[in-house]
């Protein structure tokens, strides 16, 4: 895949005053990568993939190369998958945006990518189109939770017997509001469905889920960094 | 020796043909013991010596399986040749030393009265091999006494490596050169072996400074003692190489166990899966079904009964191994149980059920009930919203589960039900109205239809992360 400039020539111009955004995609499997260029193609004019990668240290130059706006990560690859190439970029390029995007269904692996910086997590199995409207998202600054992920999140919160005693509520606990909009999440809802559902505002719902996704990356709730450690993120 | 190899049919010939055991009679073993002498010379069951029923080492019972006689006649005759300069103590220890162990113990129990004989048959023995040595000839009743002790350290040593093998065949092994001979057998194995190798020590070092004289005695013992650890720390580095090799031997199984039981599980999963894959190609709908069925399995192998994966997945314990607690339900947990009963589902109506489990408790009554229903209102999504893809949510509280059940398709209007549909009334909230629950529907023409099924827990304990961790 060649570089093509930040004014991209397959945009129809359709697409934000920015132009469509700029994504790099990084993921061991050739196979998936070409199916993954393929779907975002039908939503090329908000979209577009400047580079990818197929594995940490081809992902660090390219992603120092071309500068995306968002890069699409893998969770598991070799020499210490996506978090590796969070733990890499970020310090040099703190505006690029990445969204997690994997099979994996173990909650340790998930969360170590949202802790190492990630600001979204949606399953492989996810269309072409939502895929794109999340890429979107997070170049927005929105945070991306999938269902299952807010399923992890509310698990690591729960308050259950035995849990580690919380030392800083400001992060250790979810307000009940947040809670609400992360049972709607796992449940499948969109934000419109959840602004509606609970009379509030879309605007609303995303400072939750953003509140949410700090408080996953920065608590220090026994769950969450246990997940992380296992993966020596911490 | 040889020669015994040449005419085994001759009985006084055979116990000393320990090494005709090596001969393909492995499939007359399984026939047993009963076999008359007369039998064809292959058919006869190799000499071994016997694992259970045994009173010292099994060599009687070993013979008298190989000769098709009664233990009780080898043991007579064993008894009786002790008497005769101790010959039948030095047949026996020998055979001991050269006839192996059966691989496999054959069920055998000997009766308190067949043990009571042995052991009386063999207090005869040791009487008569000392009487005989001390009146037979003079000179040799001071060699009778210690060599007697001797022996007895060695049975008890011989006898702890006999059962440090069976250990190591029953597969508890430990590795090691102190494993070789202990098998894990634990501290009484050590005293077993240390008394055993002292009244060794003590019996040669009598014998061979024939008066008992403690200063001598003393001596002897210090020399045995110093070199015996010289040899020790010569032997030092071929000890650690020992241990060295038995244990990368050991790592190298695993490994070499472990990549087979993954091949053999990828071939007879993915891989078939795959070649059907191929001669579906046709079939959309199939291929989806088979692709989804894989994927839950492999992730079910891959994230394990116990991990964090296996919850907020799609996969449960469907795949045969885990036993149901409840009729009609997989699995023990409710994530388990849920997992499962998406899976069905996905399996027989082609549609992509995501499902999310918050929190985990055991199945009861209820919880399975409330199970129940949930699949019931998965099929009524999968069979009539027109979408591809149904969500459900669990979460488990500490007295109440609630379940939702949610489509984007078509909706209806419950007005418009016809009164002989039953699915809906009967079998979703009749089902969860016997147990205490509730079931609230909220769907509209057009917006999709969300069934929310909630059930309190009584008397349930919470299992939380703590108890999958």
């Amino acid at each position: 895949m060649s570089a093509q400039g930040e004014d991209g020539t397959t945009a129809s111009g359709a697409g934000t005053e920015q132009g469509p955004v700029r994504v790099f995609l990084v993921d061991d499997h050739a196979l998936f990568r070409t199916g993954v260029k393929a779907e975002l193609q039908d939503a090329a004019n908000e979209v577009q993939v400047v580079g990818e990668a197929g594995s940490v240290a081809e992902a660090v130059a390219g992603i120092a190369h071309y500068r995306p706006d968002v890069v699409l990560l893998d969770v598991h690859m070799p020499d210490g998958g996506g978090a590796e190439v969070l733990r890499r970029v970020r310090p040099n390029q703190p505006d690029v945006v990445f969204l997690a995007l994997s099979v994996s269904d173990a909650a340790e692996d998930v969360i170590a990518v949202i802790r190492a910086g990630a600001r979204g997590y949606v399953t492989k199995t996810i269309s072409g189109r939502e895929l794109a409207d999340s890429i979107r998202r997070v170049r927005e600054g929105d945070a991306v939770f999938s269902p299952r992920l807010a399923g992890f999140v509310l698990d690591a919160f729960a308050d259950r017997p035995g849990a580690a005693p919380i030392r800083d509520p400001e992060l250790d606990l979810l307000t009940p509001r947040e809670r609400d909009v992360l049972r709607l999440l796992a449940r499948g809802y969109a934000y419109k469905e959840i602004a509606s559902e609970l009379f509030i505002s879309v605007k609303t719902v995303e400072t939750h889920v953003s509140s949410v996704l700090r408080k996953t990356q920065l608590s220090n709730r026994y769950e969450l960094s246990r997940w992380a450690s296992d993966r020596r993120l911490v | 020796m040889t020669d015994a190899a040449e005419r085994p049919e001759d009985p006084a010939a055979v116990p000393r043909g320990g090494q005709r055991a090596a001969d393909p009679g492995d499939r007359a073993r399984r026939a047993g013991r009963a076999q008359p002498p007369e039998q064809a010379v292959g058919e006869r069951p190799p000499l071994r010596r016997r694992r259970s029923g045994r009173v010292v080492a099994g060599v009687a019972g070993g013979v008298a399986d190989h000769l098709g006689v009664p233990v009780l006649w080898v043991r007579v005759v064993f008894a009786v040749l002790a008497g005769l300069s101790g010959a039948g103590v030095v047949g026996y220890g020998l055979l001991w030393a050269f006839v192996p162990q059966e691989p496999v113990s054959a069920e055998r129990t000997a009766s308190t009265r067949e043990r009571q004989q042995a052991v009386g048959l063999l207090a005869l023995a040791v009487g008569l091999a000392v009487l005989a040595g001390i009146l037979g000839n003079p000179t040799t009743g001071w060699v009778t006494g210690p060599l007697g002790i001797a022996l007895v350290g060695a049975v008890l040593v011989w006898r702890e490596a006999d059962e440090a093998q069976r250990r190591r065949w029953l597969g508890s092994a430990r590795s090691g050169a102190l494993g070789v001979l202990l098998g894990g057998g634990g501290t009484a194995a050590v005293i077993r072996v240390v008394g055993g190798a002292s009244l060794v020590v003590t019996g040669i070092a009598v014998f061979l400074f024939e008066q008992v004289d403690l200063a001598t005695v003393q001596a002897a013992l210090l020399a045995v003692l110093a070199t015996l650890a010289g040899v020790a720390v010569l032997t030092v580095p071929w000890w650690l190489r020992l241990v060295r090799d038995l244990n990368e031997e050991r790592r190298v199984r695993i490994r070499t166990e472990e990549r087979a039981e993954i091949a053999a599980h990828l071939h007879d999963s993915v891989l078939q899966t795959l070649a059907l894959i191929q001669r579906q190609a046709e079939a959309p709908r199939e291929v989806r079904r088979l692709a989804r069925g894989q994927e839950r399995q492999l992730r079910s192998w891959l994230y394990g009964p116990s991990g964090y994966g296996r919850r907020g997945a799609t996969e449960g314990a469907e795949d045969g191994a885990s036993v149901s607690t409840a009729p009609g339900v997989s699995g023990h947990t409710l994530g388990e149980a849920v997992a499962a009963a998406c899976g069905e589902v996905e399996d027989a109506f082609a549609v992509n059920v995501q499902q999310v489990v918050v929190g985990d408790c055991e199945l009861d009554e209820r919880t399975v009930a409330a199970v129940h229903a949930m699949r019931e209102a998965v099929v009524n999504a999968a069979k009539h919203a027109g979408v591809g893809e149904v969500s459900v949510y669990a979460e488990v509280e500490p007295d109440i589960v609630t379940v939702f059940v949610r489509d984007r398709g078509k909706g209806f209007d419950p007005e418009d039900v016809p009164a002989d549909r039953h699915g809906l009334a009967d079998s979703i909230r009749g089902r969860m109205e016997r147990h205490g629950g509730t079931v609230r529907l909220r769907t509209a023409p057009g917006d999709g239809t969300e069934v929310q099924l909630t059930m309190p827990r009584h008397g349930g304990r919470r299992n939380g992360k703590e108890a999958r961790g």
